[in-house]
């Protein structure tokens, strides 16, 4: 697999999962949290990707 | 405020946070917090799986090499993967593979993952969860 989205997405998910499941104890609230998290980390990931994208480097 | 006492003795915890290290959820699985317990196992077994599969390498314990040995000592928190990985002969990583960085991403982030899977599973017998 050589995209790197998809790579990044799923990285996303396997940290939004742990993380979600240490931190609340009710499934529902693991769910909304760990989709919170999964969303964010993509966010940030595009954001900063573009961000980056308009430097020299 | 005083600190809380331990539920359990301190040989059993041992127990625990040592079965925690050595299979991801077996902690949690043991103090009766099942689901938890399943989804460490599948989500930190599939990420590390997941990072062999992308090429990346496990670390050797080189101490001439900090970062190096900092990166093994990650790699070995996910406990008997890491070292089914190496029975099996599949740690040795591909350096110019494309997705070569993104495996040891992987396989670093699981055992960190992992370690911190133990704590909790450490202060659940504690008590303090």
């Amino acid at each position: 697999m050589s995209s790197h989205l998809l790579l990044m997405a799923l990285f996303s998910l396997f940290v939004s999962a742990v993380f979600a499941t240490l931190m609340q104890d009710d499934p529902r609230e693991q769910v909304r949290l760990g989709a919170r998290m999964f969303g964010g980390f993509m966010l940030v990931g595009l954001v900063l990707g573009w961000v980056l994208f308009f430097f020299p480097l | 405020m005083p600190a809380a006492q331990p539920t359990q003795p301190i040989a059993k915890i041992a127990f625990i946070c040592a079965a925690a290290w050595a299979v991801p959820g077996a902690g949690h699985v043991l103090q009766g917090r099942t689901f938890k317990g399943v989804v460490f196992l599948v989500a930190l077994t599939l990420m590390f799986a997941c990072g062999l599969w992308l090429e990346g390498q496990l670390f050797p314990f080189e101490f001439s090499q900090p970062l190096v040995a900092l990166e093994a000592f990650a790699d070995i928190g996910i406990g008997i993967p890491y070292f089914a990985a190496h029975a099996l002969g599949v740690d040795a990583g591909r350096v110019v593979a494309a997705t070569y960085e993104y495996g040891n991403v992987f396989t670093i982030v699981a055992g960190l993952l992992n370690m911190l899977v133990v704590l909790d599973a450490c202060d659940i017998a504690r008590g303090r969860k």
